[in-house]
Order: C-alpha cells, then sequence, then structure tokens
C-alpha cells in the first residue's frame, strides 16, 4: 500500500496516493492538462513539452505526465507564463509541418489542431524557417507515412517497439534532422511491418493513416456489372458509433447495416456468421490435433497482423498454426462459392467489401495464393471503420436517424460466439462453447469462460473437457505473443491451444478503428469500455453458440458437407510463408 | 547532417564477416553492448553498411531499425566509406577562432568536395569534427592519424602533396 | 595485493625513481606525451633521447620516461630534467635535433642548455614553479599529470596511489566517507556544481542488489581536454576514486563512458584497469576487506548530449544517447534503472587528495561557495594557452594577464568565453571577479567543465554566438520540442542578424525564444543553449544593435556586411590583389597615386566574395574592411 499524499493543484485541495502523477491529479480535480507525446504505459518520456506546469520544489517546470505529487506540493497548471511557452511550443511545432489541415484526412480527430485552436494560435507562420522535406510513403498495402506532419512524439515508435516487438519504426538521425523512418530509410512496405496499424491509432496528426480505399469502392458500387455485397466484422459494430458522437461501447448494428444499404451495397452481411464457420472449422481441427497431439499447440489464425507476425518472426511456429482462414477470408471464399452457385451469379461478377476494425486485413486481402477461385481474390478491397464512417459521411447519411436494419440472408444471422471474436478471449472462448458440447454430447451448464475474459495481455486457463485436460492460453499485443512463444519455445510453458489478436484487447483496439486522441486514452480503458459492449450484445443475442446456428448448419447441409470435409479445407483453408525480416 | 547512405555494392570478404561474427559472439547476447559492437564492427569494415547492420541485428537480436537508429545518432558511426586519407579539420572554438573555418573552405576547394563526402578516386574523405583536444595548437586538422597544428591556408597544399 | 605492507614496498621502492634521490646522481628525463605533445611531435623526441643516452652510455644513471601533459601546450615538445638537489629544468619547443643538443650539453656536459629553456618574454624560467604560468596554480587533480608515467602503475603508487582506497577499506565506514567529501565542498566539475557528497549520500541512500558508479569522460565542451589530460596522465586516480565511490554508495560496479576520439586516454586507462585487477587493486576482495569493485570502459561515439549524465546512462545501455526526465534522478534510477553515482573526471581526480589529507586540506582552498582548485583550459586569443588548475576565486584578470600573459599582438581583450556552448562571455569589465560558481553565474555566465577561450577585438560576439549556437543544434538530440525545433530558430533568427536580414523586432523574438528553450526544454543541453545568445545581448548589445540598424559588423568577422575597399592613395600599383583574387573583382584604375609609379586598383563590391585574400596578399596594407 502507498501511502497517500496531500497537494494543491491550481489552488485546490486533494488526496491521491504516492506515486501518482500530476497529470492523473489534476485530472482528479477536474483540471485537465494538454499533453501530446505522452500515452500512458507506452510512451512516457515527457518530449514534447507541451504538459510543462510549475511545481513547489521543482527547480523549473516539470512534465505532469510523468513528474509525481509529493507531499505538500502546490502545482500551477494554467498561469500566463505557462499558456505563453504552450503557445510558442505549438508555433515551433508548426514551424516544421504541413499546415495542410484542410486536405488532411485528420483534420477534425488532430491533437495538434486541436490544441492550436485551444491555445489561440494566430500566426501559424510565427517561427517560419526550414522545413525538413520527405517523400510520402505509400509502398505498405495497409497505410501511408507523411512525416511532413509529424510532430515527433515517437508514440508510433513506441507502440511499434513496447506493444507490438516488431520495432520496425523508430528515430533516425538526430536534431531538427530526427526522424522516424525505418533501417536505412527503406519504405514500410519492404520491412517486417506486420500491418497491425496500432501506429496510425495512436499517432495525434495525420502522419500516419490507412490507405484510403473509398474511392475503390465508390467505383465498384457505380458499377451496374458488379453484385456488391459486405460484410461487416464483429468489432466494428461497437467502433462505428463513435464516429457519430455515441458514447464509446454502444452497439450500433442496426444503423450499419442501414447506412450500408443506404450506400447502395446489393447485400449486407455479418462477419459473425463466417467467425462462426471459423469456429466450426476450427474447433474441429483442433480436436482432430489435439487426439493425434498434431503439432500442438495449435495457435489462432484470425488476426493477420499476428499471421504476418509468425510468419516474418517466428516462422518455426507456422505448422502450429490454425490452417482456417480468418472470418473475412472465409466469408469471401463462401461467397464466391457457395453463394454464387445459389444466387447464380459468375463469382467474376461478385464483388466483395469488407468493413474491418483493422488494417492488417488490407494485406491479408492481397495474399492470393489460397484463393476460394483460382485466380479471383476472395476479398476485392477491405474498408477500416474509419473508411466507412467517411464514406457514410460523404453520401450525406444522416446515420443517427436511421431506422435499424438487419442483415440480408443467406449470411445475416451470427451468434453470441461470433461477436465476441472482436475481444481478446472471445475466440477462445467461442471455440470452447462448441468444443466442449461436441466432445462430451452435453449442453454447456455456463457458457461465460470467465478466465479467457479481460484485457491483460496474457491469460491462461486449463479446462477438463469429457476426460481431456486442455490447456489454453490468450495473448494480445504481439510482445505478449512473443512472451509466450518464446516460453513454449524453452519448454516452460505448455499449452495445446493459443489464442493471438495482433492489437492489445484484440479487434475492439484494432488498428482500423476510430481513433480515439490520448486525452481519452490515458483516461480510459477503451480496450474494456468496447469489449463490454461487445459481451453484452452476446448475451442478448437469440443464439450463442455457433454450432447452434442455423445458417451455419445450412451451409454445411447444402454445400460443405461438415467441417474439415475436403471442399472445406480447399475452400477455407489456407498456407502460410516464411517472410524475411528486413 | 543527415548522413549519407552509401550506394557501393558491399565489399565485405569472409574474413571481414569471421571476425564480426567473433565481435558478436563476445558480447554475449548482452544488448547493451551494441554500441561497442559497432565501433569495432566499423573498425572492420570501416564504415557501416545495410549488411553489416543486419548481421549485427541478427546477432545481438535487436530490431536493425535500433542498429540504424544508433549508427545515425552518433557523428562517429558512418553509412559511407571514409577515403583511404579521411582529413578532419577541428572546428572547435580554439581552432575557430584561429581560423580553422578558412582551412577546412581550402580543402573544399582544392579536393572539390563538402565535408562528409568522399573524392571519386577515393582517396580523399573530408569531414569537419569537433574539438580534438589540441586546442594549444589551434588551427588543427588530421589526416588518419596524423595532426597537423597551427595551419594556416597557404600551408594546405604542400600537406596535401604528402599524400599524393 | 594483500596489505598496506605491500602497497608501501612499492611505494618505498618506486619513490626514488619518480623523485631522484639526494646523492644518487640519478638523473630523470621525462617527456610529454599527452595528445598534445605527440601531436607538435613528442614522439621522436623521446626517441631520439632514449638513443642518444644510450649511445653516450649514460642509461645507467639517467632515465628516460613518458609522462601526461605538463601543461603548456603552447610549448609542446616539453621535456623536463629532473635531477636531485637541484631545480627542474623544463626544455621547450623541442626537437629531436634539440633533443641531442640536450644529451650533449646537458645530460653528458652538466650545463643547461639555455636557449631552449622555458622563457616568459626574454626571460628563461629553467624552474617551471617560479615562472607567472605556474606561479598562481595550485595542482591537485593534476598533481602526477607530467610528472609520473602514466602507463607504470608503481609511479603511481610511488606518489601515495591506491593508499587513499586502503584508508577507506581499513579506516573508514562508508558514511565517514561521505562526510569527507560533503565537509570538502567539491562539487562537480562538469558543469553543474551540485555538491560531489550530498550526490554520494543520496545514492548511498537507496537499497538495490545492484548499483553503479560510473565517470564522465565524455568532455564535449569545445575548448576543454582536463579530462582528457587527467585520464592520459594519471588514469589510476580514476580507478581508485571510482572504487572508494563505490565502497561509500555501495557499488560493486563501475562504468567509464569515454569519447572515442580519446585514443590516448582510453588505451591508459585500459592499462590502469587491467595492472590494478593484476595487483588486486580491483576485482574480489579488495586488500582483503571483503570489498568487490570492478571497472568497464564504454566508448562514446561522438554526442555532446552524451555528457548530460541521464543520456550518458542510456547510452552505456546501448541506445541514441536521449536523454531521460528527472526526477528520478539517477541516484534512485540511474544506469541499467539501479541506483548510480555519477561524476565527472575532475571531480573524481580530486577524490584521492581529499581522503588522504582531508577535507580541510580541499575547503581551505577557494572561496566560500566554491572549494578547492579548479582546471582550465586557456585557448583562444592569449599569449600561453594551456591547462592550468587554480584555487576557486583567482580572478580573470590573473589568468588572462598574469598566467596567460596577455593578448598576442597587442590587441585588446574583448571577453572570456566560459562553460562553452552552455556558457557564456564575460566582458573586460567583469575581468575582476573572482572565478567560482556563484560569481560567474551573477554574471551570465558559468564555470562550467573548465573550457576558456579568450577573445580580442577581432571577435564578433555575434558571430561566436551563432557559433556555439551552431554546435548545439548539430548536438541537439532531438527528443524535446523546444531544443529540437526551438534552437534552429533561434540559429536562424542569428544567421538573419549577420546577413544584415535581421529587424529589430528579430532581436525581441531571439530573447523570447532564448527564454522559452532555456524554461521548457528536457536537459540540460537545451536548458544552457541559449545561454551564449543571451550573455552576449546582454553584454554587448551595442554588437546586436549594429548588425540589424546599421548593417555593420564592427569587428569584421560577418562577411555579408564587410566591404573590401583600397586606398588608393596607398596602394603601389603592384597588382599581387588582383592577381590572387579568387573572384576577379579587382582591377586597375586610370589614377596614379602622387609619388607612385602605377595606376592603383579597385574594388568591385558586387563581384567581391569577402574572402580576404586580398588583404593578406597587399603588402601596404593598403586594403582595409569595414
Amino acid at each position: 500500500m502507498m501511502a497517500d499524499v496531500n497537494v494543491k493543484i491550481n489552488g485546490i485541495s486533494v488526496t491521491v496516493p504516492a506515486g501518482t502523477t500530476i497529470l492523473d491529479a489534476a485530472r482528479k480535480v477536474g483540471i485537465n492538462i494538454p499533453t501530446l507525446c505522452y500515452l500512458r504505459d507506452v510512451n512516457e518520456i515527457g518530449a514534447c513539452r507541451i504538459c510543462l506546469v510549475e511545481a513547489t520544489g521543482a527547480r523549473g517546470p516539470v512534465p505532469a505526465c510523468v513528474a509525481k505529487v509529493s507531499e505538500g506540493m502546490e502545482v500551477q497548471t494554467n498561469t500566463p507564463k505557462l499558456v505563453a511557452a504552450r503557445k510558442v511550443n505549438l508555433e515551433l511545432l508548426l514551424s516544421n509541418h504541413k499546415k495542410e489541415c484542410l486536405s488532411c484526412v485528420r483534420s477534425g480527430s488532430c491533437e495538434l489542431q486541436k490544441l492550436c485552436h485551444d491555445y489561440g494560435i494566430e500566426d501559424e507562420n510565427a517561427f517560419a524557417g526550414a522545413k525538413n522535406t520527405y517523400e510520402i510513403d505509400r509502398s505498405a498495402s495497409h497505410m501511408y507515412r507523411d512525416n511532413e506532419k509529424c510532430i515527433l512524439c515517437r508514440r508510433c515508435a513506441a507502440v511499434c517497439t513496447v506493444n507490438q516487438a516488431v520495432g520496425v519504426i523508430g528515430a533516425n538521425a538526430r536534431g531538427f534532422d530526427t526522424h522516424i523512418g525505418c533501417a536505412f530509410e527503406k519504405p514500410l512496405g519492404e520491412v517486417g511491418c506486420i500491418s497491425c496499424g496500432q501506429c496510425i491509432t495512436v499517432c495525434p496528426t495525420g502522419a500516419l493513416s490507412e490507405r484510403d480505399d473509398t474511392a475503390k469502392v465508390a467505383a465498384a458500387l457505380e458499377d451496374p456489372a458488379k453484385h456488391v455485397i459486405v460484410q461487416t466484422a464483429p468489432a466494428v459494430r461497437v467502433g462505428i458509433g463513435e464516429e457519430f458522437g455515441y458514447p464509446m461501447g454502444s452497439v450500433v448494428t442496426g444503423k450499419l447495416v442501414a447506412a450500408l444499404r443506404a450506400l447502395g451495397f446489393d447485400k449486407v452481411f455479418d462477419t459473425n456468421f463466417s467467425a462462426d464457420l471459423t469456429i466450426m472449422e476450427e474447433a474441429t481441427e483442433f480436436i482432430t490435433r489435439y487426439t493425434k497431439k498434431d503439432h500442438l499447440p495449435m495457435i489462432t489464425s484470425c488476426s493477420p497482423g499476428w499471421i504476418k507476425f509468425c510468419e516474418t518472426y517466428y516462422p518455426e511456429f507456422i505448422p502450429n498454426l490454425s490452417t482456417c482462414k480468418s472470418p473475412q477470408g472465409m466469408f469471401g471464399a463462401t461467397a464466391k462459392t457457395y453463394y454464387a452457385e445459389k444466387m447464380g451469379i459468375d463469382p467474376k461478377d461478385i464483388y466483395v467489401v469488407s468493413v474491418m476494425p483493422c488494417t492488417a486485413k488490407k494485406f491479408e486481402a492481397e495474399r492470393l495464393d489460397h484463393t476460394a477461385v483460382p485466380g479471383l481474390p476472395d476479398i476485392d478491397a477491405v474498408l477500416t471503420v474509419r473508411e466507412l464512417a467517411r464514406m457514410i459521411k460523404k453520401a450525406g447519411i444522416l446515420f443517427n436517424e436511421l431506422p435499424d436494419d438487419t442483415y440480408d440472408l443467406p449470411f445475416g444471422l451470427g451468434s453470441g460466439a461470433g461477436t465476441i471474436f472482436g475481444a481478446t478471449g472471445g475466440v477462445m472462448e467461442a471455440a470452447l462453447r462448441t468444443a466442449y458440447e461436441t466432445l462430451t454430447k452435453e449442453e454447456l451448464p455456463k457458457l461465460e469462460f470467465e478466465d479467457v475474459r479481460g484485457t491483460q495481455g496474457i491469460k491462461e486457463a486449463t479446462y477438463t473437457i469429457a476426460g481431456n485436460v486442455i490447456r489454453v492460453a490468450v495473448c494480445s499485443g504481439t510482445v505478449n505473443a512473443k512472451k509466450v512463444l518464446e516460453m513454449v519455445k524453452s519448454g516452460e510453458k505448455q499449452y495445446d491451444f493459443i489464442e493471438v489478436m495482433a492489437c492489445p484487447g484484440g479487434c475492439v483496439n484494432g488498428g482500423g478503428q476510430p481513433i480515439q486522441p490520448a486525452s481519452v486514452r490515458n483516461f480510459t480503458d477503451v480496450r474494456a469500455v468496447r469489449a463490454a459492449g461487445l459481451y453484452n450484445d452476446d448475451i442478448q443475442l437469440p443464439v450463442r453458440k455457433s454450432h447452434e446456428n442455423p445458417d451455419i448448419k445450412r451451409v454445411y447441409e447444402e454445400f460443405f458437407g461438415e467441417p474439415n470435409s475436403h471442399k472445406a479445407h480447399e475452400i477455407l483453408h489456407t498456407g502460410y510463408t516464411v517472410r524475411q525480416k528486413y | 547532417m543527415v548522413k549519407k547512405i552509401s550506394k557501393l555494392p558491399f565489399q565485405g570478404t569472409p574474413e571481414q564477416e569471421a571476425k564480426l561474427k567473433d565481435v558478436i559472439a563476445a558480447a554475449n547476447g548482452d544488448r547493451s553492448r551494441l554500441m561497442a559492437v559497432m565501433q569495432e564492427a566499423q573498425a572492420i569494415y570501416g564504415y557501416l553498411p545495410y549488411e553489416v547492420q543486419k548481421m549485427i541485428a541478427e546477432g545481438l537480436d535487436v530490431p536493425m531499425e535500433k542498429v540504424y537508429g544508433v549508427a545515425t545518432f552518433y557523428a562517429q558511426f558512418a553509412l559511407s566509406p571514409k577515403g583511404t586519407y579521411n582529413i578532419s579539420v577541428c572546428l572547435g572554438t580554439a581552432c575557430y577562432v584561429k581560423g580553422s573555418q578558412q582551412v577546412l573552405d581550402k580543402l573544399c576547394e582544392l579536393l572539390g568536395i563538402e565535408p562528409g563526402e568522399c573524392t571519386n578516386d577515393a582517396k580523399f574523405s573530408l569531414e569537419a569534427c569537433r574539438c580534438i583536444g589540441a586546442c594549444g595548437l589551434a588551427p588543427v586538422m588530421m589526416i588518419n592519424e596524423d595532426v597537423y597544428g597551427r595551419l594556416t591556408p597557404d600551408m594546405i597544399p604542400d600537406i596535401l602533396k604528402k599524400y599524393e | 595485493m594483500k596489505s598496506l605492507a605491500d602497497l608501501a614496498a612499492i611505494r618505498e621502492k618506486m619513490r626514488s625513481k619518480v623523485l631522484p634521490e639526494e646523492g644518487s646522481g640519478d638523473i630523470r628525463v621525462v617527456v610529454g606525451m599527452a595528445t598534445c605533445g605527440i601531436a607538435a611531435g613528442a614522439r621522436p623526441v623521446l626517441d631520439t633521447l632514449t638513443e642518444e643516452i644510450a649511445k653516450a652510455g649514460l642509461s645507467d644513471k639517467v632515465s628516460v620516461t613518458q609522462t601526461g601533459c605538463i601543461g603548456i601546450c603552447q610549448y609542446e615538445p616539453v621535456i623536463e630534467v629532473l635531477e636531485a638537489g637541484k631545480e627542474k629544468v623544463t626544455y621547450v619547443k623541442m626537437t629531436a635535433e634539440k633533443a641531442k643538443e640536450v644529451v650533449e650539453k646537458h645530460l653528458k656536459g652538466g650545463s643547461v642548455v639555455e636557449e631552449f629553456v622555458y622563457s616568459e618574454g626574454s626571460k628563461p624560467v629553467s624552474a617551471l614553479k617560479d615562472a607567472t604560468f605556474y606561479a598562481k596554480q595550485e595542482r591537485v587533480a593534476l598533481r602526477n599529470c607530467g610528472t609520473i608515467d602514466p602507463e607504470n602503475i608503481d609511479e603511481y603508487i610511488a606518489m601515495d596511489g591506491y593508499a587513499a582506497l586502503n584508508k577507506v577499506l581499513n579506516e573508514m565506514t562508508p558514511e565517514e566517507v561521505i562526510k569527507v567529501v560533503t565537509d570538502s565542498g567539491l562539487r562537480g566539475r562538469g558543469g553543474a556544481g551540485f555538491s560531489t557528497g550530498k550526490k554520494w549520500y543520496f545514492a548511498s541512500l537507496y537499497k538495490a542488489d545492484q548499483k553503479y558508479v560510473v565517470c564522465n569522460a565524455d568532455e564535449g565542451d569545445p575548448g576543454a581536454f582536463m579530462d582528457r589530460s587527467i585520464l592520459e596522465g594519471d588514469p589510476h586516480c580514476i580507478v581508485e576514486a571510482m572504487a572508494i565511490c563505490g565502497y561509500a554508495i555501495g557499488a560493486t560496479e563501475g562504468y567509464v563512458y569515454v569519447r572515442a576520439e580519446y585514443p590516448i586516454a582510453v588505451a591508459h586507462l585500459q592499462k590502469a584497469i587491467d595492472d590494478a585487477r593484476s595487483y588486486g587493486l580491483l576485482g574480489k576482495n579488495i586488500f582483503g576487506s571483503g570489498f568487490d569493485f570492478d571497472l568497464h570502459i564504454r566508448l562514446g561515439a561522438g554526442a555532446f548530449v552524451c555528457g548530460e549524465e541521464t543520456a550518458l546512462m542510456t547510452s552505456i545501455e546501448g541506445n541514441r544517447g536521449e536523454p531521460r526526465t528527472r526526477p528520478p534522478f539517477p541516484a534512485e534510477k540511474g544506469l541499467f534503472g539501479k541506483p548510480s553515482n555519477n561524476n565527472n573526471v575532475e571531480t573524481y581526480a580530486n577524490i584521492p587528495q581529499i581522503i588522504l589529507k582531508g577535507a580541510e586540506f580541499f575547503s581551505s582552498m577557494g572561496t566560500e561557495t566554491s572549494k578547492g582548485t579548479k582546471v582550465f583550459a586557456l585557448g583562444g586569443k592569449i599569449n600561453r594557452t594551456g591547462l592550468v588548475e587554480i584555487p576557486m576565486g583567482t580572478t580573470l584578470r590573473e589568468i588572462v594577464e598574469d598566467i596567460g600573459g596577455g593578448i598576442p599582438n597587442g590587441k585588446k581583450f574583448k571577453a572570456a568565453q566560459t562553460g562553452g556552448p552552455s556558457g557564456g562571455c564575460i566582458p573586460a569589465e567583469f575581468l575582476d571577479t573572482p572565478i567560482d560558481y556563484e560569481s560567474l553565474a551573477a554574471i551570465g555566465s558559468i564555470v562550467g567543465s573548465g573550457g576558456l577561450i579568450i577573445m580580442d577585438e577581432d571577435n564578433c560576439m555575434v558571430d561566436i554566438a551563432k557559433f556555439f549556437l551552431g554546435f548545439t543544434v548539430d548536438e541537439s538530440c532531438g527528443k524535446c520540442t523546444p531544443c529540437r525545433v526551438g534552437t534552429r530558430r533561434l540559429y536562424e533568427i542569428l544567421e538573419k542578424i549577420t546577413s544584415g536580414k535581421g529587424t529589430m523586432e528579430d532581436l525581441d523574438k531571439m530573447e523570447e525564444l532564448c527564454y522559452y528553450i532555456k524554461n521548457n526544454s528536457l536537459c540540460a543541453l537545451g536548458q544552457t543553449a541559449p545561454n551564449p545568445v543571451l550573455s552576449t545581448y546582454l553584454r554587448f548589445k551595442d554588437e546586436y544593435i549594429a548588425h540589424v540598424r546599421d548593417k555593420k559588423c564592427p569587428a569584421g568577422v560577418c562577411k555579408d556586411l564587410l566591404t573590401f575597399t583600397i586606398d588608393k592613395d596607398a596602394c603601389i600599383g603592384c597588382g599581387l590583389c588582383a592577381k590572387n583574387c579568387p573572384a576577379s573583382a579587382i582591377s586597375k584604375t586610370d589614377y596614379v597615386a602622387p609619388g607612385h609609379k602605377l595606376p592603383s586598383y579597385v574594388i568591385d563590391p558586387d563581384k567581391c566574395v569577402k574572402c580576404g585574400v586580398c588583404m593578406t596578399n597587399c603588402k601596404k596594407n593598403a586594403i582595409s574592411k569595414k
């Protein structure tokens, strides 16, 4: 137990535990201190100097984000001197910034722009001088980097290194020439980037952004020859509301479907359906491999960022990966085979769009080695939640005022098990629900597997199902995947089944989700709030187990036969390649 | 100053590679020795090209961007090879007030290169350096290990002739 | 090495070698072989001495050895002849030829070669301690530099080396050690001037499985080289001091972070560590006390910011040398996240003497708040450049006029720059200021690490400010905004001013930016970066205004503001200027001055590149710049 300390912030007394930062203590009395580089637990470097405050006992102003309170400390957060200094700080940042706000994708959600507004910057050229110039890097399939908008907060480099254990970006050169880049200034597309997009979601400005595929989708919608269908991933329904002013964690499935229909998609389907399909395949694959002790632990394959991480940094675990395509991939594969056949449409004329909380899905869609119809991609375009929101806004659709709508058949019904795919532990829980009932032929007394829920990076549990002891691990954030794999490699831990999500907290915190500024992220666990929305959605759904989804039963009856059948293997499973790190 | 990345093809020999591998092995996985390994690598190869940094990254199990980030932070690490004769002119305070800028200008003029560059025949490279601590002899320059002090620009042509 | 007795035995045996004994007839010749000495050509001198002495059959009687920096850089190569019962003789500006003569006449013939002896003005001063250069000096940190062979541990021991370590391990508790250091009044010699004893005390408070002693030998301040001289000339005193510090704070491991640009210092230090280890003065159970301590060397790679202690530690850990926010201070969370104490070389160099001679010995020198001595590297426009160690409180005038021998070429003293890129310029009206931490701070400068650069009337203070700022811009690590962007913008304003494009508003903006950077930067590099600008602006405002309002550089330095003109009546028409003009800006006129035969020349200001070649070529001083 840490002792409490008494401090005064702008004259207001407050008692906080010792070790509390000035930023947090101020928050407690309703005072916001501006920050730019600070991102709790990820980037605590006190570099941007925007949060400097005056504190008794210190020689000069101190960074509120990392400086701790001490007994009797008196803090001033908003003196004229501090405000003037913050203004100069912003003017200096602007002096080496692109300042193309009007055409910037982050206009309106840019943290720099907001601070400039809050501090009343009148002359954005107050410190005009030499500027660094960089080419925009568009080499990666999921994003671009415009260093002329970078303010060197280093949140991206920290998240890439600290959370993701990838570390392909970092600070290069020094002084005024310091810039974020890759080794030998290689473009992002030529290094071991896993496309998770975490860097984008932490970027305060428009320096990092997803590749915009909205024009591609708009063109397909305009093409009368195309039958354009769309799927929405589980975590999209809990994310997109934030783009339209809903409180974080709101599930807005009905409005989402209505908006997609209004945009002109021929059919609006639910990826929850193919998540259920994934469970059928993956649970069956697991039971088979578990029984044969074939390449255990088996590791999930739903997260394309994780897959790329494994292929690049841990190729020795490729045989342990489930061969199942991700739910996105299974949907596309089923759409271009079963659905095409059922509807009597040439698969070439079916244009499959995915709305994903993920940037790595853009990369996954470009993997053409195991597609269901040779020569045709399973997925034609991937939109992140942010891109879809932009399309909806551009189309003049009043999202909030739309009447709720429902998904189309035959892929419109997803179970609660499919919904919780969006949170870390969800895939494991969904698989366990099905595996339990498959193995025991009994009904689960309690559907919730609490041990694998929650936002902690690594979770473990052991279940005895029908006499089989199954040791599972669930991890999110590839740094945790790395830890788990290292423990498996050294023999320190033995598992039978591991779920990995590349993004910390899973898809609810995916690289394609709405961007929450650090001012929100530092005080709210975005992962937990969004996940709670999904778990709540699960409870309310009529079907909560994948194998009880009637649409799933039908697709096996009408097309695949049974899980892991030859046909299922041909269409729903895939293979992996070793990728070079450098 | 942003360091220039050499476009010359890598010409490392198996002997150099073996030496570097020994250096990496001696570090014994201690990542805090990264800079020391890079310094020894530079002593072996003369500079730190892509292939060398890659070997270091793999050997110490650190991201290559980290190696590169360190290489571009410290003035000592070179991404381009040095000439047979590397000339560094001290621009420390004592030398500066005694006219070392004019010495440097003269060298640029005679060699036809800017600081940080190497002549086409790879004979001379030129750099401005921080105080080398021989202020009593200001202005000072070094050609490889040779120190020249109390310089004036008109002494430069004769000094360069010694290395022709 | 097990005991004091072993140490004493070596000391007894070696003392007569280092300081020849009365009546033995032994002569010891030392050659200054620090970087400056070698650069000036000391190696052939040493080789010649050795050869000639052997040839003359004097090898039994005369020993020749290398030593560190003797301090009179201006006069390198320097050799000294020590003979018991006689005054030490210092020969300067030696060459191989001169060395031959010294062997012949002095070592063999017994008579001093007066013409090679160090002189001040026209009077030879064979006894260097009597020289004005030395008279005011007090050598504590530099006591062994220029006396012992730095590569011979026995010579260090002969000069009471490792006796202090023995004393603390056998006679003192860590608390007592810290008390002595605190009472001595020693303050950090790297620049900040924090109490060394207090720093050790704080580090001793934190409990941890591992603590570290760190030595900052990344001397980056351009113009300062005392740390290099100490490491080159007396490396064992650092080894000993760090072990003492380890004992005091409870650390068993130490790191010395040395600039890679100091190869001799590194080699000498490495040898010192190896020799100390083989004598059991480093390693396990030193002097049978149960205390373990060992040292590692890490090389810097050219980043001034690594002189900042948190950056230095980040660098030792193998990273980009970016500073960390403080608190937590290194005493709590330092190297590898463990409690650590960091001092610079010169600070540590004082420790063994303080321990051996007591706190009083040190605190009796200096001023009320700044005790002991401080080493300064005297350079720039001064007659005698060199390394001087003076008691705190010595005035700037004593240093410039007495020790340094005044300004060359009859020029006028303009300012003394102390503290390098973090310091300021002190004008003539403050020449009588005693040098100590508080007095220098009061007049807008700092003691800093001890660089002391003298400037005369030919130096432009705006240009000097720009020079130092250019240095910080290059050396900024780029982590925090004020330093990364702010110093660059400040530099651009100075460029504007020195090129004649500045406005009076720019001066206000410059001042505003200076204070912003000072107050808001993350580390000391940024916090002190504006000092050279602020201090010159405070003391030489008229020069700034001349650049801005009159578009003139009074010192004649800022090229863009200069006009070169030929006095047509003084010009004899020799044409040397025109012949050597790189810009072909000089042409012949029709005017023949009275008394001259040839027509005079004229400079076309539009073509002139202001290189000054014409001026250096003109034999009649007919060309001026204004």
